[in-house]
């Protein structure tokens, strides 16, 4: 029977649920590296058992760490993360210019066929890929060293890349996105980059509306069914493209909100898409104290409500921008976490909701993995 | 395997062929290399906070990046170097530590400021 393994990182450590394929119980396993900032935790498609974490904290750094066997033992792999080349500047938030310094990995992509290849996104905003599960990481230079990056500008959580879509039935093609620089994609496995971002919208802070970048990218998703049709949390705007980023065009219709940071894709209906709406950029909690997925089943536009299970009054949580996923399972599960440290769980697609944990540290992540 | 150089042998003296150091881990540190409290490690030559790290380091490889930046190796912003209850955080990198760290009279103390979160 089927089972499914949650890997949750907070602001305090890391923690793996296992279910079997009901997901109505789960084991919580963990805090593993207690007292760290876990900022993503993601396995190898292909060796589900070999799993990253990215561990870091503001006084000492970051650790990347790769379990073999499931999350049960770790060992820390290699942290360097040295720029190639001239560092460069760019913009800080008060206009003036600072050097790239590295602070953290964000985000871990593993290779969907090389158990041994992972890409990290840092911040601030670079590639980096290892060919050695993790051992040795090399940045892949070109997307720092873009025309453009002179005028990146960190949004407020730091110039970081947290998002790496990579897709296998299109060879060589990695979209990256990047707050507040926005979304680059590369055809050539990341030796060229070009933004990605005509049709984005920022008023706000960005009074040229045809802004090449500086746009607040949250999260993008893909259903590997229709690989060049992106969804997108902006920082305001739910957006889509059918082009693989050639061009947005905005799909918040009927949201109460259109500000949030996760989005994702049902596993078996690629136009099937949720998001959890939040108040504002400076109130980050759901609109009327009710947490709410909105799930659109048209590829946006057109959203409906999911409440089933979830608190309907004096709730004033965010959900961040990586901690929404999606297993394999029939139907599809969909799992969210929270900065008040509940992982929410659906087995029906969204339908109902329960949470699997109640009181983690804030959640930062969430994956989910699908096993036989 | 060296031997740890007493004060008679080198009076008062920063500089030792082969000195053990002893080295104070903060709570974090020690959980990440797997260390007790303080760790003992071997220095060759001028003990200076550039060997003692770098010893260190070779000893636990996990603390690499921990304590110092990887591409810099300037210390962290957030760490602190005390001997015998003076900061040494600022010093030179290559000025020879007090002799008591030297002769392991007094461990080489890393902490982690006092921080929230």
């Amino acid at each position: 029977m089927s089972s499914v393994r949650l890997l949750v990182g907070t602001r305090k450590g890391g923690f793996v649920l296992t279910s079997d394929g009901q997901r109505r119980s789960w084991q919580v396993d963990g805090p593993f590296f207690a007292g760290w900032e876990i900022y993503h935790m993601d396995a190898s498609p292909v060796l589900p058992d070999r799993i990253y974490a990215s561990q870091s904290n503001g006084w000492f750094g970051q650790v990347m760490q790769r379990s073999d066997d499931g999350g049960k033992t770790w060992s820390a792999v290699g942290n360097d993360f040295s720029y190639r080349g001239a560092v460069g500047m760019h913009p800080w938030y008060d206009g003036s210019s600072k050097p790239w310094q590295f602070t953290r990995i964000w985000h871990v992509e593993p290779d969907r066929g090389d158990p041994d290849v992972v890409y990290a996104g840092a911040q601030d905003a670079a590639l980096f890929r290892s060919a050695d599960g993790g051992e040795s990481w090399e940045e892949l230079t070109a997307l720092r060293q873009h025309a453009t990056a002179s005028g990146w500008q960190p949004g407020a959580g730091g110039l970081c890349l947290h998002t790496i879509l990579l897709e296998p039935s299109a060879p060589g093609r990695i979209v990256v996105a990047i707050s507040a620089a926005g979304v680059f994609r590369s055809d050539d496995g990341g030796q060229s980059w070009h933004p990605a971002n005509k049709g984005l919208m920022s008023g706000g802070v960005l009074p040229d509306p045809d802004a090449e970048v500086g746009h607040c990218v949250h999260k993008i998703a893909l259903h590997s069914s229709k690989p060049d049709v992106l969804f997108m949390q902006k920082h305001w705007d739910v957006m889509r493209s059918d082009d693989g980023g050639g061009w947005w065009r905005e799909i918040s219709g009927n949201l109460p909100s259109d500000f949030g940071f996760a989005i994702t894709v049902n596993s078996h209906e690629p136009e099937t898409v949720y998001v959890v709406p939040i108040k504002s950029d400076s109130e980050h909690y759901p609109p009327e104290g009710k947490l709410r997925v909105y799930r659109s089943r048209t590829g946006g536009d057109e959203w409906e409500p999911l409440t089933d299970g979830l608190p309907q009054q004096h709730c004033y949580v965010d959900v961040l921008r990586d901690s929404m996923a999606v297993d394999t399972l029939e139907p599809c599960g969909v799992y969210f976490g929270t900065t008040g440290g509940q992982v929410y769980v659906s087995a029906d697609a969204g339908d109902t909701w329960a949470a699997a944990v109640r009181d983690l540290p804030a959640v930062l992540s969430v994956e989910a993995q699908t096993l036989p | 395997m060296s031997t740890l150089p007493g004060p008679a042998a080198h009076p008062g003296a920063a500089f030792a062929a082969a000195a053990h150091v002893r080295v104070r881990l903060p709570a974090q540190l020690r959980v990440l290399a797997g260390a007790p409290a303080e760790v003992t490690v071997p220095v060759e030559g001028l003990v200076t906070q550039r060997a003692v790290l770098d010893a260190l380091e070779r000893s636990h490889p996990v603390l690499r990046g921990t304590v110092r930046d990887r591409a810099t190796a300037v210390r962290r912003a957030f760490i602190r170097f005390f001997v015998e209850e003076t900061d040494l955080s600022d010093a030179a990198p290559d000025d020879p530590l007090p002799p008591a760290v030297a002769e392991g009279a007094e461990p080489f103390v890393i902490v982690g400021a006092m921080a929230g979160g």
